[in-house]
């Protein structure tokens, strides 16, 4: 029996036991979208306001709701009838807790996939191969299968992110085999199923551009504008367009087209999601509140224009900073592209055997998506974590980069959780994350003992100050008795301090990124 | 180092694994007027906070032993009493004397299962850790392995942090005492035993095979070393009772109010279903009707201690660690096969004894462990626990098996002849599983477990 098997059931039971956690909203929006994809014709899909969870996923992901919820009938009726909202019978959860974890096989499959293609088999010793300590590809397999986020969000929080991790890493794998049109059919029906990843099509489109419609056969040599493909470009455009065609087919037909479109990107949130996200905007909110109080405080601003602009104090509202210039969404898509065009740029120029070179863009353009988007959810860090976690086992400096960028990260999540009883677990599963992270990739690069394994000192130090974060956040706090009357202190905390690491991370993997080239050798 | 890290995971896994099953209902939950081991371990909590000791076993006004009147011994009063103080400090309704019957809500639930988890991390997690760091013979693989089947032990899981009950406390305090003995610290092993029986009267299964191991290594030790060992593990052994049973030894009417709190003959021979002996010959041979209580008893006494002589007398012979593991085993089984009136929970009593044995019996610890999981189904169902039981069961047994398959290659072929017949044994289950009737349920899981615990009791080839 595979070892790999074993870590992929083990996961699967162990995501049986979180069934009865807290579930968030969340739970309640696919509940009403099973239903409506179930009880209302398509025509109502992207019209239908009796919920406010109105859909706002690309239909092929309501053709997935459709699909699971003939299956949902046959578990309890009633959580079908579009009326009957915030329903939540124990046969409703158990159902849609068991579509998550079937679905969740999609991302299983892609990982074993990842793990036997694109990982570097080790040669020899029986009593390596299957200690999952020191194999690479089961380091691998762990790492991607019992992913403290896609655990917390997923199973926990209540999302589908695992069937969608699934496809992107099944586009990545096709990648690394050269397989381009496979890998696009792939993108396209993630696309269409969640249209968050258009942030890193940009990296598709240069990529399959530059290794597919140029100079096919002959990959990371001199590049001839004359090789040229326009054959090729027509496939890849027949497939995308057919995907889009027919998941947004019914639609353009039934005239909906505009209000699917508005259902989809709703520009009318605030610059920050309730909780803010650890990226450059949470900081620059507090760089404008701690210059307006600094202002007052010096008497060179009124304290009257101080007092207009609100914070979001945990809601999702529209602010206006009073010191810094208030942004609105287009300066944040100007930044945001910005920051992703010398990735591009480069990649383009040197796009590297394999596919490593690829993922590394698809990171930079998560990072970049996620500290400039607009109202970005912190769950967006597994955009930049999952493809990273693909790298690992390549270079050293990934691998330390992955370390500093995992345990940040998925701290960052902590906020999700906010109710007692997950506190437990969310604290051991992320103890349990970086004891096993660090002490597999410790095996992998050796180093010299700094405070923690692979990672440097003050990345160390970093690191361990999480701990009297949590505490303070956890217990001290309502110790104080401060929950009362501040109680977004320890979100803004988190936030704050998850950004600066997560702006660290960024800088560092970009100045890697650049410094790589196809005539560099690979040094681990 | 990296054994130290891999320690670390596992307990951290095990820490997961029994906090997720927190999340589930508990025995009894909004089920008045008795509901069950929950709200008999609030109500504990409120009589020994608000009463005096000397009502705590007595029929009184403002005790009701009807309404869960305590039945394990003082210890586990006085740690009733420890969580009650705290209960109070933190919502003295949770533990009002009358008035806090029935209490359930969140955070009392989030506190019960805390009291639980801090228990379990302050006593079975560490004796389980260094019950196996403290066995220096064996290599590092096997003591990860037989550290992963206590830690992981779905049985023990279920019943603590799902039905809700102490026995991390009982258990790991035995786990420590054969810990010690292993280690030649015979006396304190002795004291922790006697504290381990002085908090469940369970531990009473484990008895025989401590005293007969102690008795044997005085006897070996020679004349005069020999008695000097022997009274002095004796005085360890009183003294440590005297201390736990002091409040209730000021006359012999308390004293014997307390024993018969907790050896109650006039219930019946066994309750529920349960997968001793007599449960499964009942199918066949109603004995209430042939037999008079006394005679019952008496049935019980003599039958277990018939089967009990074997392994004792071995034991007291060639008193050696292994031996006593295995007699562990032996009469832990014994007394829940045949003795009187027993608990589908107190398999978990042979179940900890196997799992110390488990890095010598790999696949056979493995599969004893799975069924005695299993036997308790008709208690977890009850509880709406069979989704954690699925979880918990598949995870064990997988990751279980796969670890100890290096082991496998080392040991004789009757072992594969063994694993063949219990895979066809366990295979034999899944169809009664399901249309379950409570009578074919019983009979196949009393009969199931009756011929694999005669199987274990031949298999204890002594092994110096």
């Amino acid at each position: 029996m595979a070892a790999i098997y074993v870590v992929a059931a083990a996961v699967t039971c162990f995501k049986l036991l979180l069934i009865p956690s807290y579930r968030s909203t969340d739970f309640e929006v696919h509940r009403n979208w099973l239903a409506v994809t179930h009880s209302l014709p398509i025509s109502q899909w992207y019209t239908d306001k009796t919920s406010e969870w109105t859909l706002d996923y690309p239909p092929l992901f309501a053709w997935m709701e459709f699909f699971l919820s003939q299956i949902a009938k046959h578990f309890d009726p009633e959580m079908l009838r579009v009326t009957n909202l915030n329903y939540a019978s124990d046969a409703t959860i158990l159902f849609q807790r068991l579509t998550v974890i079937v679905t969740d096989f999609m991302y299983l499959f892609a990982a074993k996939k990842f793990c036997d293609v694109c990982v570097k088999k080790t040669k020899g010793k029986e009593s390596v191969s299957s200690n999952i300590y020191q194999n690479p590809s089961l380091i691998m397999a762990v790492l991607l299968m019992a992913n403290f986020g896609l655990l917390i969000v997923d199973h926990i929080h209540f999302q589908y992110n695992g069937v969608l991790m699934g496809i992107f890493i099944l586009s990545i794998v096709c990648i690394y085999q050269n397989q381009f049109l496979q890998s696009a059919l792939w993108f396209s029906i993630l696309l269409n199923m969640k249209h968050i990843y258009l942030y890193v099509a940009p990296v598709y489109f240069v990529y399959l551009l530059r290794c597919y419609c140029y100079n096919p056969n002959k990959q990371g040599s001199k590049f001839s504008i004359s090789s040229f493909s326009l054959l090729r470009l027509i496939y890849l455009g027949m497939i995308v367009l057919t995907v889009f065609g027919i998941s947004f087919g019914p639609f353009i037909y039934m005239g909906q087209l505009s209000q699917v479109l508005s259902r989809l990107f709703p520009f009318k949130r605030g610059l920050c999601h309730a909780y803010w996200a650890p990226n450059f905007w949470a900081l620059y909110n507090i760089a404008d509140k701690a210059a307006s109080i600094i202002g007052t405080k010096l008497k060179v601003l009124s304290s009257v224009a101080v007092e207009e602009a609100s914070m979001t104090g945990g809601l999702v509202q529209e602010f206006s900073h009073t010191v810094l210039p208030s942004i609105k969404p287009i300066y944040t898509v100007i930044l945001t592209l910005l920051a992703m065009l010398p990735a591009l740029i480069h990649l383009f120029l040197n796009p590297q055997k394999g596919g490593q070179g690829f993922v590394r863009c698809l990171v930079l353009c998560g990072f970049a998506s996620f500290l400039f988007g607009w109202h970005v959810h912190e769950k967006a860090i597994l955009i930049i974590i999952i493809p990273l976690t693909l790298l690992i086992l390549e270079k050293r400096e990934d691998g330390r980069l992955y370390l500093f960028l995992s345990t940040i990260g998925f701290y960052s999540l902590f906020p999700l959780l906010f109710t007692q009883f997950e506190t437990p677990i969310k604290i051991v599963l992320l103890i349990l994350h970086c004891l096993y992270s660090f002490s597999s990739l410790s095996n992998i690069y050796r180093s010299a003992s700094t405070m923690l394994p692979v990672v440097s000192w003050y990345e160390s130090l970093y690191l361990l100050g999480i701990i009297p974060l949590e505490i303070y956040n956890s217990f001290i706090h309502h110790v104080l008795k401060l929950n009362i009357s501040l109680p977004f202190i320890p979100l803004l905390l988190t936030s704050v301090y998850c950004s600066i690491g997560v702006l660290y991370a960024w800088l560092r993997f970009y100045s890697t990124t650049l410094k790589s080239s196809t005539h560099k050798t690979k040094t681990s | 180092m990296g054994l130290l890290v891999e320690v670390c995971v596992l307990v951290v896994i095990s820490i997961a694994l029994r906090w997720s099953v927190s999340q589930n209902t508990y025995s009894g939950q909004s089920k008045p007027p008795m509901y069950g081991d929950y709200e008999a371990q609030r109500h504990w909590m409120e009589i020994t906070l608000n009463l005096p000791v000397s009502d705590w076993y007595r029929n009184t006004t403002n005790n009701d032993l009807q309404y869960w009147g305590l039945d394990y011994p003082p210890l586990t009063a006085y740690h009733s009493k420890i969580c009650g103080y705290i209960a109070q400090y933190i919502n003295p309704d949770w533990v009002r004397l009358y008035k806090s019957r029935g209490y359930e809500s969140y955070y009392h639930k989030l506190f019960m299962r805390y009291t639980v988890l801090v228990a379990d991390f302050l006593i079975f997690l560490p004796a389980a850790v260094l019950f196996y760091l403290a066995q220096d013979q064996l290599d590092d693989k096997s003591m990860l392995f037989g550290l992963m089947v206590i830690l992981l032990y779905p049985g023990l899981i279920l019943i603590d942090y799902g039905h809700f009950q102490y026995n991390g406390i009982s258990l790991g305090l035995a786990v420590l005492a054969v810990a010690c003995l292993g280690s030649e610290l015979q006396m304190i092993g002795a004291a922790l035993f006697t504290l381990a029986l002085n908090y469940k009267q369970m531990e009473l299964y484990h008895a025989m095979p401590f005293f007969t191991f102690l008795l044997g290594k005085c006897f070996k030790a020679g004349p005069f070393k020999g008695l000097f060992e022997l009274i002095k593990i004796g005085i360890t052994v009183i003294i440590t009772f005297l201390l736990c049973w002091s409040p209730f030894l000021t006359s012999v009417e308390s004293a014997k109010q307390v024993l018969t709190r907790l050896f109650p003959f006039n219930r019946g021979l066994y309750e529920d279903k349960v997968a001793s002996f007599w449960c499964s010959l009942s199918v066949l041979i109603k004995l209430k009707n042939i037999l008079s209580q006394e005679n019952l008893v008496l049935l019980c006494l003599s039958t277990t201690l018939l089967c009990l002589l074997p392994s004792s007398l071995h034991l007291l012979y060639k008193p050696t660690i292994t031996n006593f593991k295995y007699a562990l085993v032996n009469s832990s089984l014994v007394f829940f096969l045949f003795s009187f009136q027993v608990h589908e929970k107190s398999i978990l009593i042979p179940a900890i004894s196997v799992c110390m044995l488990a890095n010598r019996e790999p696949l056979t610890s493995i599969w004893f462990l799975s069924i005695s999981t299993f036997s308790m189904l008709p208690l977890l169902v009850k509880d709406g626990l069979i989704i954690p039981y699925i979880g918990l069961s598949v995870m064990f047994l997988i990751a279980c098996v796969y670890i100890s398959q290096p082991f496998n290659n080392q040991k004789p072929d009757s072992l594969s002849t063994l694993k063949k017949i219990n895979v066809s044994y366990s295979l034999l289950f899944l169809p009664f599983f399901i249309p379950s009737k409570q009578l074919g349920n019983t009979l196949i899981i009393s009969l199931a477990d009756t011929t694999h615990d005669n199987r274990e009791t031949e298999w204890k080839n002594p092994k110096v």
